[in-house]
């Protein structure tokens, strides 16, 4: 399966907190945008892979986008876990035979929609009734019980995640899509930031967003004609740990060794290209720490070396592993991580707003907290 | 919109924890192989699966595994006692087994009561029971 396939179209609509377009029809703009990107016919497209928590179906965007015969449609689950799962699965049913054109996408109004927490009751079952009824709420307040365990355990302190926050930041202050490009954010703002749940302060949070973002995946033999240069999937990965829960990961033998892990190990195990190799990430950060988690579990560091492995503008263009170069889900918009699929394309394009030089692989991960999914992308 | 607290429906699952939790005890299953504790409550022990776990008693000790200091914006009945805290407790019997609590003053204390800056990972805690509603009794702690 490595780089039987390429992603060869991307794009996505405007970011903004709210958006006046549903969540269908920002799909359907999205998608069509990324096959006029890729040089593709609507009416080619016979493979669907989607988020389980999207609104629209593929029934939904075929009828709108005139596509064809469809041939393989699936999902992926656990939100900002999905990702790069959904465009691995097109991978595989492209590299076998099930469809020839796949489009991946993710459309969401979770800016101008309601927050779960403060209007209806969320659903009080399964793990959540662990945890719910002593106020453990919402996914900030599920992150910040393993962050609190991750400053102890290994050393660190509040600087290390504004490390992440203000290198994602000025990511975002030269991308022009992105919603904090015209936001600077600065040690002293972040450290009198409101508090969400200590540890985590507002900054330590991703954007509220409308928006749909869409790429579309080919062979690689079609790829070579397609009007972009191709981004080969080289190699794809899921991972669901043993006895491992989804955000309330208290009850593994190990929280800190997250999803991450697993995932990497069987990414690695198919990938000819190394975490040594890798110039530059796209990493899951609805939450600061899931960046300082994931460093880690992708191997660009030991256990419990994330944190200082932020140090020293490590993570910003020039540093050691520049990071979400669009500014990711804390600073350009937050569509459960889709936005790392398509700034991953641009970086081995060369039309990345941080571009970074030599950059010929790209890592993108899904978020540590979920049963989770990774993608190494190679020019 | 809701206004009280966010309370977990009966299951066959969670039914005994609940029933124990009323009597003033804390219950959780073991695995019938192994000895070795489960939790969340679940139909097979992961360590035995053609085994059914079995419900046993605990001695309601631990220490804080981590905790939170939760902030608004909140469900109403939860914004009403803020800022207060979330604890993990590692239990006595098996550190690797961690329950979700608060860390209150006294036996009756409020969820709001206790000052943050007083909590710390690694000190030991004992379980106390808490009314919730009509039918609840809460399992939270307090420094032993």
């Amino acid at each position: 399966m490595k780089d039987a396939a390429a992603i060869v179209g991307i794009a996505e609509t405007p970011f903004a907190r709210t958006l006046e377009a549903s969540e269908k029809s920002l799909a359907v703009q999205a998608i069509l945008a990324a096959l006029d990107d890729a040089g593709i016919e609507p009416a080619e497209v016979d493979g669907f892979a989607s988020y389980t928590l999207e609104s629209t179906d593929e029934v939904e965007i075929a009828k709108n986008l005139g596509v064809g015969d469809a041939t393989f449609f699936a999902q992926v689950g656990y939100g900002g876990g999905a990702g790069p799962g959904c465009v691995g699965l097109l991978a595989m049913a492209i590299a076998t035979g099930r469809c020839r054109v796949g489009v991946a996408w993710r459309s969401r109004k979770r800016g101008s929609g309601g927050r779960p927490w403060a209007g209806a009751a969320p659903q009080v079952t399964a793990s959540a009734s662990w945890t719910r009824p002593w106020g453990l709420l919402r996914p900030v307040d599920e992150i910040a019980m393993l962050t609190r365990r991750y400053l102890y355990e290994v050393g660190a302190t509040r600087d290390h995640l504004a490390n992440v926050a203000l290198a994602v930041r000025k990511m975002a202050n030269r991308n022009p899509r992105a919603l904090m490009h015209d936001e600077p954010l600065t040690r002293e703002q972040y450290m009198s930031a409101r508090w969400i749940s200590e540890p985590l302060c507002l900054y330590d949070n991703c954007l509220e967003t409308d928006g749909a973002l869409a790429c579309v995946v080919v062979s690689a033999e079609r790829a070579r004609d397609c009007r972009q240069a191709p981004a080969y999937l080289h190699a794809v990965a899921q991972g669901l740990p043993r006895q491992s829960h989804a955000m309330v990961n208290y009850w593994c033998d190990d929280p800190l060794r997250g999803p991450s892990w697993v995932c990497a190990e069987q990414l690695y195990r198919d990938s000819d290209i190394r975490p040594e190799d890798i110039r530059v990430a796209q990493i899951y950060d609805a939450f600061t720490p899931l960046v300082l988690f994931s460093l880690e579990g992708y191997g660009f560091c030991g256990r419990g070396e994330g944190a200082a492995f932020s140090e020293g503008g490590a993570l910003e263009v020039g540093g050691r592993l520049p990071i979400n170069t669009s500014g990711g889900g804390l600073s350009e918009a937050y569509v459960h991580g889709f936005n790392l699929i398509n700034e991953g394309v641009r970086q081995l394009r060369g039309t990345s707003s941080n571009p970074v030089a030599g950059a010929d692989t790209c890592l993108v991960t899904g978020g540590d907290g979920v049963p989770t999914s990774a993608l190494i992308l190679r020019s | 919109m809701t206004n009280g607290p966010l309370l977990p429906p009966f299951d066959e699952e969670n039914a005994p924890f609940w029933e124990a939790a009323r009597r003033g005890e804390l219950r959780l299953q073991r695995c019938s192989e192994t000895g070795r504790l489960i939790f969340p409550p679940r139909q097979r022990s992961p360590w035995a699966p053609h085994t059914q776990p079995v419900w046993s008693a605990l001695s309601g000790r631990g220490t804080i595994w981590s905790f939170v200091v939760v902030h608004p914006p909140l469900l109403p009945y939860y914004a009403e006692r803020s800022p207060y805290n979330v604890i993990l407790v590692a239990l006595e019997e098996d550190v690797r087994v961690r329950l979700i609590g608060n860390l209150v003053a006294s036996e009756a204390g409020d969820i709001g009561e206790v000052e943050p800056d007083g909590i710390e990972i690694g000190a030991r805690v004992r379980v106390v029971f808490q009314p919730v509603g009509a039918e609840i009794r809460l399992p939270r702690w307090i420094l032993a």
